[in-house]
């Protein structure tokens, strides 16, 4: 045994740092083979040629640029991008403030409000593609239950085509993810809340600020940082969405729902085109890169000067 | 928000009254669900809002169509856990504990991997697989699958490692046990919380797994639920009540750890997501 230990000892620096590194080396290996392997294999893609026949023979010769000139000459990429915005935006802004308000209220500590908070959290643990599924049915035009509530309270007579209309399809898969968003937002930001000193609102109080004005004052402000970390992470997690739309509407109807997510899914794996599903892959993890550094440079530089 | 404790007693129960309408309302699709599974001709006019004459025929046609998918998630998503704890557990320890040189930059580069597209991983993991015959493989899915919960798993291991005094892996070290001994005896015990709720959710994740399913399969070999309740609806849909019956059995796991592990679940979304 202790022969052991005075070996260890008399161990070389370089070696025990070698060992110590051992602790790391296979999950940095992993990590490079299934997130860094791929980010660069899919920049090489993008200017490979890929046919169905690459599936047999494994040769996709260099064709330069030719794949981004076919995905930016197609007019869906521009709607597939506006479209990912759109839901992006609009899920991140119903899941907030929905979120935000269901912390709020249940801050104020009531009878059941623990158990009732927890069980809210079931429609974000659920797999996403059982909620896309669920809703389906529920959304459905004429055999839908939400049609036939909306008969029956007379807010609309002729069944609303939630799921089958152009114009109505995105609205509709936005107010799925907002669904299934709302837990995960008000958790957070619940946690937020509980953070904040007693004191502050103590002082609001006396000062007479009413609930509004505490609420913008204060509340607001000290919950910045967790706000920062809910939408940053809520951004790069929607922005990819590719589960829920593939089973709430496969993209359509009219590519009315199409995202870079499927639009990256068509081209490469039911096109077979690798290549151009690539360039799309390319822009989607651009425009999370992009949006994460400048969210968080400008909380920082934020944060700096309020100091 | 205490001041507002002092309320009557007649505003603290209004407020449960609204909290429960909230919970009805959020929680309709779920109860829309179980409902529509337990009514046996729901198939094609819309089902009852309450199943008069509950029957389980629908899990019968579900069982009997996915119950082989439901062992395939398991399964793949039991591997996963077991791949992402045994890399991230060590991972984590070495991050938090050794001061590595270029420590930090690791930890930052997990952060930066959840910011990774599912498809974007599969895109370029499919031609790896094809040439490696991890296609249509349980080995290549599990793999795939771990990715999932790795980075949340070391991110929240760390944050917990952090926290160990190293004199107790040093004493355990002068009694004669090697550095990785230590780990396993006394760091792994001690960080069990830690463990059980990142497994927990790597499960989930797993579990959940669609895209890499999808996409890492072109046969129904290694057939996940999700991927079975997506082709069920695929085509046309004519038994909506076996599909729904399909759907209940998928969101079990998630109601199951809700209930028992509530702990662990509301420790891992804190501890994932502000560190």
């Amino acid at each position: 045994m202790s022969r052991t230990t005075e070996r260890s000892r008399a161990r070389s620096p370089r070696v025990r740092a070698l060992y110590r590194w051992l602790f790391v080396l296979p999950a940095l290996l992993y990590m490079l083979a299934f997130f860094g392997y791929p980010l660069v294999r899919n920049v090489l893609m993008s200017f490979q040629e890929f046919t169905p026949r690459t599936y047999f023979t494994g040769e996709a010769p260099f064709n330069g640029l030719e794949n981004w000139r076919a995905v930016f000459d197609d007019p869906l990429l521009k709607d597939a991008f506006w479209q990912t915005m759109v839901f992006t935006v609009g899920s991140l802004v119903g899941q907030f403030t929905l979120g935000m308000a269901l912390a709020v209220f249940f801050s104020r500590r009531f009878r059941l409000s623990g158990p009732v908070r927890a069980v809210l959290l079931l429609p974000w643990l659920v797999p996403m593609v059982v909620s896309a599924v669920v809703w389906r049915r529920i959304m459905d035009e004429d055999h839908g239950v939400l049609n036939s509530f909306l008969e029956t309270v007379g807010l609309s007579s002729d069944g609303v085509p939630w799921l089958s209309s152009p114009s109505v399809a995105l609205l509709s898969v936005i107010l799925v993810n907002v669904w299934i968003g709302i837990p995960f937002n008000m958790v957070i930001l619940y946690g937020g809340l509980q953070e904040i000193p007693e004191e502050l609102y103590e002082a609001a109080a006396l000062d007479g600020a009413g609930p509004w004005r505490t609420f913008w004052r204060i509340t607001l402000p000290m919950l910045r940082p967790v706000v920062t970390v809910v939408l940053v992470l809520g951004f790069m997690s929607t922005v990819k969405i590719l589960d829920l739309v593939l089973a709430l509407t496969g993209g359509g109807p009219a590519d009315s729902t199409q995202t870079l997510g499927t639009l990256t899914y068509q081209l490469s794996f039911l096109r077979l085109d690798f290549g151009q599903g690539a360039v799309v892959g390319n822009i989607l993890i651009v425009i999370s890169a992009v949006f994460a550094v400048l969210y968080l440079r400008a909380n920082r530089a934020d944060q700096g000067s309020g100091r | 928000m205490r001041q507002r404790t002092s309320r009557s007693p007649v505003a603290r129960w209004g407020s449960t009254v609204v909290a429960l309408l909230v919970l009805a309302v959020m929680l309709f699709p779920v109860y829309w669900m179980v409902s529509t599974a337990l009514q046996p001709h729901s198939s094609i006019a819309s089902a009852d809002l309450i199943p008069t004459s509950p029957s389980l025929d629908n899990f019968r046609t579900a069982l009997d169509s996915q119950g082989g998918s439901l062992v395939t998630s398991l399964v793949v998503a039991l591997g996963a856990v077991v791949v992402c704890l045994a890399l991230a557990a060590p991972a984590a320890y070495g991050l938090a504990q050794f001061g590595l040189r270029g420590g930090r930059s690791i930890v930052f580069g997990t952060l930066i991997t959840q910011m990774v597209p599912g498809i974007v991983v599969a895109n370029a993991l499919y031609s790896a697989y094809a040439e490696l015959g991890l296609v249509n493989s349980y080995l290549g899915l599990i793999l795939a699958d771990a990715s999932l919960g790795l980075p949340f798993a070391i991110v929240l291991l760390r944050a917990f490692m952090v926290s160990i005094p190293s004199e107790v892996v040093e004493a355990a070290m002068v009694d004669g046990a090697n550095r990785f001994t230590a780990f396993v005896r006394i760091v792994l015990p001690m960080s069990r919380n830690a463990l059980i709720t990142s497994g927990l959710f790597a499960f989930l994740f797993a579990w959940a797994d669609f895209v890499f399913a999808l996409t890492l399969n072109t046969t129904d070999d290694v057939r996940p639920v999700t991927l079975g309740l997506y082709q069920f609806i695929g085509a046309h849909v004519s038994d909506w009540g076996a599909v729904m019956a399909t759907a209940v059995l998928s969101a079990i796991p998630a109601a199951i750890l809700l209930v028992v592990a509530q702990k662990y679940i509301a420790a891992g979304i804190a501890g994932g997501s502000i560190k």
